[in-house]
């Protein structure tokens, strides 16, 4: 295996709430290699987001807790690290980034105060030296006029600028792993583009993996190598950026994919997956996706599947994947739900 | 069928005022809309897109004069909106209906679906109760819900179903214009479908003539017969949505499409990424308002405003390159 930044094997983090135990992170797997972007992708409530916080152990406890798995973070289990441990490793060498730039900023303090005090925390620095450094950071990260703008407030930023100085904050002490949550899903279009930009440039040539998580499928195919597809609480799809989005195997995948609307091409109606996404309790049979699924058989409401492997290393979380089924039914493993087939 | 226009806005301006200093003095305006006109044929679908600040939900609520407009002329199907005492304005607003983005905030929690989806029933005299009751049943079929939805709160629903419950409302007084407000920015993608095949089925239903805001370029194209492009309160393009999407004019439009991630690896596209942020309505540029990011700029475009005209068949754009 090659180098690998981060390792998620079985993570289980489930929710304490008064309606009752809900797997909000099913037994999630996969890994980040050295400078690779991967992305999670799936809808609201699907466990992205919390699988985000659970590497960080930012999970709010109560009512969140991890119940099983390993999060290997270069060959250290960050389920059992202390407290003290992770303070040291967060910022330092793992750094997120957020939907909301101003939420994540101190209204209260300059932007300079906020990024010198990041840089001070992880490095001997005097404040001149990390004055410096935070005006050079932001030239980095594209903001015009930095010796300006270090010493206004966050308020006084756009939306674009605050994420650029988020960034700028997450890539102060050069993090191996960089986890962005949803980081463009606020911005206009025009802004996205420059922030997607300025994320690819930064993985290039600081070679930081990028942990991307979003419902953008676009933005998938605009910055990330390979791409982890999640739906109430499981993966349900493992796959490079092109498998996914041009070959997907499982029905959920597909019927996500066929459901944009598409800037290129014309059609009449709009494909949409029937019903909604399932609320999640434990102990629940069959696979997840079966009620909205058109290919559901019996199998489907009656065992949960696994994720099954493919020739190409795409992994499925889908019977029609299984040898059995595959050698039950004649069409079963190769039959593709309205994908043309490239 | 020939199509005759529903809705003509001409010159249409608002301008917030920015108060300020010690008395709270009149320091400035917002100019929000600035000189938009354009006209919605009946049966049509008008999208508006543009980026945040660009006045598209200020333009659709002026129309309704939900916000009082500061300027411009709105004929809704022969009568001046603009000139409208409140009496007759709450007549003619049975005519012309308003879908919000969040279907979160824009439903009383309060109340029951029954009573969101009646109450414009009886403000246009709908007075008895078992019609009205049957009424609401039905607009629950046919917006995809059950009829014994009827007796919930707006909290049981999802996102999606709240949406189709704000839909419903819409629908009451059968209405002939539907202003759709970012209507499935909040929702995610496989419900996002959902909602816009519901909404093409119901407008070829009923008949309906819609003008669709959003920010989302794949959205509007798709439901969209006709797109009108704005950016800092002005209108940069208006086109047919085949002709927009596929032979841009104005600089803005091209970049604003070149943006627009493509979920597809084998699509390469010019991408033309545009410098800077979106200038403040408050002090907007001279001349042209996008001078300031346009890869084209000449000298006169900080000089002149560009006027917003036909260059060829019901394509019309505001750029000197054009001139």
């Amino acid at each position: 295996m090659p180098d690998m930044v981060l390792r998620l094997k079985d993570l289980q983090t489930h929710f304490f709430t008064d309606h009752g135990e809900v797997p909000a992170v099913d037994r999630v797997s996969f890994s980040v290699g050295k400078g690779e972007v991967v992305g999670i992708v799936g809808e609201s409530g699907c466990g992205k987001s919390v699988t985000s916080l659970s590497i960080m152990q930012l999970v709010p406890s109560p009512p969140g807790k991890i119940i099983g798995g390993e999060i290997q973070f270069k060959g250290e289990d960050l389920v059992q690290a202390s407290p003290k441990r992770m303070k040291q490793l967060r910022g330092n060498e793992i750094a997120m980034i957020f939907q909301e730039p101003m939420t994540s900023l101190n209204p209260l303090f300059t932007i300079g105060n906020q990024l010198q005090e990041a840089i001070r925390i992880h490095r001997k620095v005097t404040k001149k030296q990390a004055r410096i450094q935070a005006i050079d950071l932001l030239n980095q990260v594209g903001i015009p006029r930095a010796e300006a703008i270090i010493d206004e407030y966050p308020h006084q930023l756009s939306g674009g600028m605050r994420q650029r100085v988020m960034i700028a904050m997450a890539m102060s002490c050069h993090p191996d792993l960089l986890i962005a949550d949803e980081p463009t899903t606020a911005l206009d279009v025009t802004i996205q583009a420059q922030i997607l930009r300025l994320m690819k440039q930064l993985n290039e040539e600081n070679n930081t993996a990028i942990l991307l998580i979003t419902h953008d499928l676009g933005v998938v195919a605009e910055l990330c190598d390979r791409v982890v597809v999640m739906y109430a609480g499981q993966v349900v799809e493992r796959g490079t950026m092109r498998e996914i989005l041009k070959q997907p195997k499982h029905p959920y995948t597909k019927g996500l994919i066929r459901s944009l609307p598409k800037l290129s091409e014309r059609e009449q109606k709009l494909y949409s997956i029937p019903g909604t996404v399932p609320r999640l309790g434990v102990g629940q049979v069959g696979c997840r996706f079966a009620p909205r699924c058109e290919m559901a058989f019996t199998r489907c409401f009656q065992e949960n599947p696994a994720l099954y492997e493919l020739e190409n290393g795409q992994t499925a979380r889908c019977f029609l994947y299984d040898e059995i089924e595959r050698e039950g039914h004649p069409d079963g493993g190769k039959t593709s739900i309205g994908s043309k087939g490239t | 069928m020939v199509a005759k226009p529903l809705l003509e806005v001409k010159g249409l301006k608002k301008y917030f005022d920015v108060k300020g200093g010690v008395f709270g003095r009149k320091v400035g305006e917002v100019k929000a809309v600035d000189d938009v006109s354009f006209t919605v044929m009946e049966g049509e679908i008008l999208g508006i897109v543009g980026e945040s600040g660009c006045g598209k939900s200020t333009t659709g609520k002026s129309i309704l004069r939900l916000i009082e407009p500061t300027d411009g002329e709105v004929t809704f199907d022969g009568q001046n909106i603009a000139s409208l005492k409140s009496e007759q304005l709450r007549k003619i607003r049975r005519d012309m209906q308003i879908i919000f983005q969040d279907p979160y905030a824009s439903l009383n929690p309060r109340h029951t679906v029954e009573k969101i989806i009646s109450e414009p029933l009886l403000i246009h005299g709908m007075k008895h109760a078992a019609e009205r009751k049957k009424r609401v049943r039905e607009l629950l079929e046919i917006v995809g819900l059950n009829a014994y939805h009827a007796s919930r709160y707006p909290h049981q629903f999802s996102g999606g179903q709240r949406q189709r419950i704000g839909i419903a409302r819409a629908l009451a007084n059968h209405p002939k214009l539907i202003i759709c407000d970012e209507p499935v920015s909040a929702l995610d993608v496989s419900v996002q479908s959902q909602i816009l095949n519901l909404m093409e089925e119901l407008r070829d239903a009923f008949q309906l003539t819609y003008i669709f805001i959003a920010h989302d370029l794949s959205v509007v194209k798709h439901i969209s017969d006709r797109v009108a492009v704005m950016y800092l309160g002005r209108m940069a393009e208006l086109a047919d949505k085949d002709v927009l999407y596929a032979d841009p004019k104005h600089p803005y439009t091209k970049a604003l499409l070149s943006a627009v991630p493509i979920p597809d690896p084998d699509e390469k596209k010019e991408a033309i990424i545009l410098e800077g942020d979106i200038p403040s309505p408050a002090n907007p540029p001279t001349g042209c308002a996008f001078h300031t990011r346009c890869p084209v700029a000449m000298s006169v475009c900080k000089e002149v405003r560009p006027t917003f005209k036909m260059v060829d068949q019901d394509h019309y754009v505001a750029c000197h390159l054009y001139e």
